[in-house]
């Protein structure tokens, strides 16, 4: 009977059923008047009307009917197939290919229908990522792992050390490659904490994302992850990646530096962009093609150096016109060690705003600063109120845009509470999350298409 | 093939009637469902793969497609495509315009709707939608209709996207071409249950059907925006599904060509049995021939074998002379032997020794080939060049098709020619391919909406016919043919809007538009909106309606143009009165002798001789103005 009960039925459906003794995936049949439907019980959704009696019928379709209307009657006439997700047969391994872990976290990559809410919902594991695609056999000798199971929005800095030691761990088992897949929205910010983390990397890590969901034929996730198999199996550089569709074609994959890539569209499968960057590489045709050469090579005999520790204890505060200083005023106040600052253009914040910023620079908070324009570099030589910020101890994070500078402080924050310390890392280039040149980049214009 | 005694061999018709809805945007987004002709704006690649159903399962025919490895290329321009058409953005939710005709078509054939609605994703990955599967939802169960005297029950109604438009396949069928414009238009589905005897009562259904659907004013009208699929079975035979029928006249003879199939393949298997032939007698044994063609003066095999392909056959025990027998006009046993080699072998087409010596393949290799299959003058082979791999698929289709004739008719999709003709298309999907569209929450249908819908629904045909007879002062005739016409909302608008008596709107919409269509005219390139403004022109005095049907075949054969333009390109400008002064004065000099002689009838005599000369450009009424004020 418990099955009933969590099946998203209510009131007058969830006692007709439960009188009937169906559960879900029991053939049933309704009646009433001169109507009759047969079909597979399925559960129901939270939205709509949990009184109404989901029923697959034979063709596959599904249909609500009421069970609020006069005479109607409900009998159990069969069992059949409940809903379920059925683990495809895991590829042969070949021992001469490179040895590559996938690990999931969860995420548009791995998700299937949820009948709580009706929506999709993380739920596949990494293993049934590689039984669904195959030819991943034919790169690598994979091995699979489930880290977390959680869509991306979920993770905490907490999360990223966790994922931090298990990767370290897989490398100092002498892995070829490492395989992220994440969920899209937070990725970038994983793969900017990942890429602070674990440095002096002998072997590349490859984040991987989907924006379809992988329970559609759709689906960018199993391009995307050949794409990131081959990479973390054969390329060059060893760094943390993240590789997602280069276009809207199923065609490019293209591998970004993970401290300098952003997710910039809701929904396109070429959402995330290099910012202020070029990607490391392409992945074409089942060829890696390296579009930079300033990158650290794979070298399998180099020590991995972990420094997981992140503090939680920073806030990213966007300025906007009218913005009230309190707001800084209360992250002091309640202990913050960092404020990440979105200033408007070349990195611009209200006078208004600056009694707030010295008092906290004062109480020993770290003040960075980025720009909410996202591509280009902060400059506040430019105008007085720029320079006055520098005056106060604002530390301009060049053409580092916000997330990634949220991330770093959090990082530099989990290695010291030295000031000074503080202040210099982050102003040191740890993982090619600076450039000291900004070149011009071709554009990239979502709505020109 | 009218002696086929339909009920004795148990003859059962079920149909599907698709047709677009036109609510003016498409089913999940704000686009127009306008298709274009220019180049497109946008192309891009994608690949699709199988996925499993919600209960888990892969459907074997999906899995198939998947393996063929086919890209497909898209086009879009901006008009007619959103991100939601590219599969780049999910969708927005359902058209309630649309919903909102699907249920008034479903109540107006007595059908019970569901109380809620949930949308699904039918699995398809030829590359026809950029998902991967077409959404689709059931909307009412259980109704029926009357055709003659009879009841149909009709069993679902739906509501679901049409697919993308194929423009063409690169690359030997690799890579095919597909439009969006078509995309996501709405489109209603009825079902019927295979309650329909015979072909031609077939045809009196889809013609009731279409009615209706007339009858809502929201149907798109035009090519290709209706489509049957036939569902066809006879007792001894099996359950046939054929797609695409677009014309509705052709509906009956797809129904004949098909009892005629079975019946022909029911004839075999009897043969077959009475030649002893046994399911393991027919083996997969493939063998490899390649040698026998190093020298051949055969171009089709010789350019395979050059290209370092194969030749590989097959032995067909007991099977001779039954390759060439023919099932309908123009296709053989060995015409379905050779669409599932094409189908799953991606081969071009097969050989069999019933059809030799043919193709410059000589008796000589023909005799070699026996001999080295081993085969005997009560056997047929069957051989195919092309890569190894394509070859044993196909031969392997062949025989696993050769096996089920055993049997007697295997359960197919086929697709319908313009001829009437089916083709193998693909085997029977099966609930395999559904699962539950996550991008869009559950619709509740109200019983509220339900009954405004009901207190407001079409009036029915025969009430029509007598409010037209009266309201417009038409004949019995004309009024019925206007009704089964598919302009009849057409007709009251243009009515309405402009000065133009009923009877020429009703008899040129009907009548006209029919011996046009007889005549090769493609009238369904004539839109509304160009009838209406052929008309308004009319209605004000710049086009005689005399040349009505002049402008109407030009616009059929000039797609993009204007009636405007048609006008001039005919030469068909209205004379204005200054025209007309000069031409009805000559017309009175050069005719004293007439006015003279016949003082009464003058008039009607010069009124006959001018418009003689003048009849499409000018109307009658000035002429005759002019005429008696010069008089």
């Amino acid at each position: 009977m418990s099955e009933i009960k969590n099946s998203g039925y209510s009131g007058s459906a969830l006692r007709l059923l439960q009188s009937a003794n169906c559960q879900v995936g029991d053939i049933i049949r309704i009646t009433y008047k001169t109507n009759t439907y047969e079909g597979v019980l399925i559960p129901r959704g939270e939205s709509g009307d949990t009184t109404n009696i989901i029923v697959k019928l034979k063709n596959g379709y599904n249909v609500g009917i009421s069970a609020t209307v006069e005479g109607i009657n409900v009998e159990k006439i069969g069992v059949g197939i409940k809903p379920m997700f059925a683990s495809p047969l895991l590829p042969e391994q070949n021992s001469v290919l490179p040895h590559v872990v996938i690990m999931s976290t969860g995420g548009t990559i791995a998700s299937r229908v949820d009948y709580r809410t009706g929506a999709v919902r993380s739920a596949i594991s990494a293993s049934d990522l590689y039984g669904v695609v195959p030819e991943l056999s034919k790169i690598a000798r994979v091995d699979t792992e489930i880290v977390f199971s959680t869509y991306s929005e979920n993770l905490t800095p907490k999360n990223w050390t966790d994922l931090a030691q298990k990767v370290a761990e897989r490398i100092n088992q002498g892995i070829d490659g490492v395989v992220i897949a994440h969920g899209t929205d937070t990725m970038g910010y994983t793969s900017a904490a990942l890429s602070f983390a674990l440095q002096n990397l002998p072997v590349p890590v490859i984040f991987v994302g989907a924006q379809r969901s992988s329970d559609r034929p759709s689906s960018d996730a199993a391009t995307n992850l050949i794409g990131a198999v081959r990479a973390a199996s054969e390329a060059p550089f060893a760094e943390v990646g993240l590789a997602m569709h280069e276009t809207i074609s199923d065609s490019a994959i293209v591998v970004h530096r993970g401290v300098r890539v952003r997710k910039c569209h809701t929904s396109r499968r070429d959402a995330f962009k290099s910012i202020n960057d070029f990607p490391i590489a392409r992945v074409l045709d089942q060829k890696i093609i390296m579009q930079k050469d300033d990158y650290q090579h794979r070298d399998p005999t180099r020590q991995l150096v972990l420094k997981t520790n992140f503090c939680e204890k920073v806030a990213l505060i966007k300025f906007y016109p009218g913005m009230d200083p309190s707001i800084i005023d209360y992250y002091v106040s309640q202990g913050f060690r960092g404020i990440l600052l979105e200033g408007s253009g070349l990195g611009h914040v209200s006078i208004f705003c600056f009694e707030a910023i010295k008092n906290a620079i004062a109480k020993g908070v770290i003040v960075a600063l980025s720009s909410q324009c996202i591509w280009g570099r902060v400059n506040i030589d430019i105008y007085d109120t720029g320079r006055d910020l520098l005056n106060f101890g604002v530390v301009p994070l060049d053409d580092m845009f916000p997330e990634t500078g949220l991330v770093k402080l959090m990082w530099v924050l989990g290695q010291t509470s030295d000031l000074k310390e503080s202040k210099r890392l982050l102003k040191t280039n740890i993982a090619g999350e600076f450039t000291s040149r900004s070149l011009p980049q071709e554009k990239i214009v979502y709505g020109a298409q | 093939m009218s002696t086929i005694d339909y009920s004795k061999i148990g003859l059962k018709i079920g149909l599907e009637i698709h047709q677009q809805l036109n609510v003016g945007s498409k089913l999940f987004c704000s686009c127009q469902p306008e298709l274009f002709k220019d180049e497109p704006e946008t192309t891009f690649l994608r690949r699709l793969r199988p996925t499993q159903s919600e209960l888990g399962q892969i459907d074997p025919t999906t899995f198939f497609e998947f393996q063929k490895g086919v890209k497909i290329i898209y086009e879009a321009n901006r008009k007619s495509a959103c991100l939601v058409d590219l599969d780049e953005e999910p969708p927005h939710s359902l058209n309630m315009d649309a919903l909102k005709v699907v249920l008034t078509a479903s109540l107006m054939m007595n059908m019970q709707p569901v109380n809620e609605v949930h949308i699904m994703r039918k699995t398809i990955i030829d590359g026809s939608s950029t998902t991967g599967f077409q959404r689709t939802c059931i909307i009412a169960l259980n109704g029926w209709i009357k055709v003659g005297e009879k009841i149909i029950a009709i069993q679902a109604t739906n509501l679901e996207e049409d697919a993308a438009r194929k423009t063409g396949t690169e690359d030997d069928g690799k890579t095919i071409r597909y439009r969006l414009d078509r995309l996501g238009i709405p489109l209603i589905e009825i079902s019927t249950a295979p309650v329909i005897y015979s072909p031609l009562e077939a045809q009196q259904v889809a013609l009731t059907i279409g009615k209706i659907l007339r009858d809502t004013g929201k149907v798109m009208r035009g090519l290709g925006v209706i489509r049957q699929d036939v569902n066809i079975s006879i007792t001894d035979g099996t359950l046939i599904e054929i797609k695409g029928v677009q014309e509705l006249e052709l509906i009956p003879t797809v129904i004949e060509y098909e009892v005629q199939r079975q019946l022909g393949l029911l004839d075999i298997k009897e043969e077959l049995h009475k030649r002893g032939i046994t399911k393991d007698v027919l083996k997969t044994e493939f063998v490899d021939i390649t040698n026998i063609f190093k020298e051949s003066k055969s171009k089709v095999i010789r350019k395979a074998v050059d290209r370092d392909h194969k030749v590989f056959a097959v032995k067909l025990s007991g099977f001779a002379g039954l390759l060439s027998k023919e099932l309908i006009p123009n296709f053989r046993v060995g015409s379905e032997l050779s669409d599932y080699a094409k189908f799953w072998g991606r081969v071009g087409g097969i050989f069999h020794t019933d059809e030799m010596p043919n193709y410059g393949i000589t008796q000589e290799e023909v005799i070699k080939i026996c001999k080295t299959v081993s085969a005997t003058e009560k056997d047929s082979v069957v051989f195919v060049a092309d890569t190894d791999e394509n070859c044993k698929d196909a031969l392997k289709a062949v025989v696993e098709r050769v096996q089920e004739a055993l049997i007697g008719v295997p359960a197919e999709t086929r697709t319908a020619k313009d001829d009437g003709t089916t083709r193998y298309m693909r085997p029977r999907p099966g609930a395999a391919r559904m699962y539950p569209e996550t991008d869009i929450p559950s619709q509740i249908i109200t019983e509220e909406l339900v009954k405004n819908i009901q207190a407001n629904l079409p009036e029915p045909a025969e009430k029509k016919l007598s409010r037209l007879m009266t309201q417009y002062t038409l004949n019995e005739k004309l009024s019925k043919q206007i009704v089964d016409s598919e302009y009849v909302i057409l007709f009251e608008e243009i009515v309405k809007e402009t000065n133009v008596t009923a009877s020429t709107v009703a008899a040129f919409l009907t009548e006209t538009v029919k011996s046009l269509k007889r005549d090769g005219i493609a009238i369904e390139n004539v839109g509304e909106k160009q009838i209406k403004s052929l008309f308004a022109a009319v209605g004000s005095g710049l086009l005689a309606k005399e040349a009505i049907a002049e402008v109407f075949s030009w616009l059929a054969k000039n797609t993009t143009k204007t009636v405007q333009s048609a006008t001039i390109a005919l030469g068909l400008k209205m004379f204005t009165e200054a025209d007309l002064e000069p031409i009805v004065d000559r017309i009175i000099t050069t005719n004293k002798n007439i006015i003279e002689k016949n003082n009464k009838d003058a008039f009607s005599m010069l009124m006959g001789i001018i418009m003689k000369e003048v009849r499409g450009k000018a109307n009658p009424e000035l002429v005759s103005k002019i005429l008696k004020q010069k008089l």
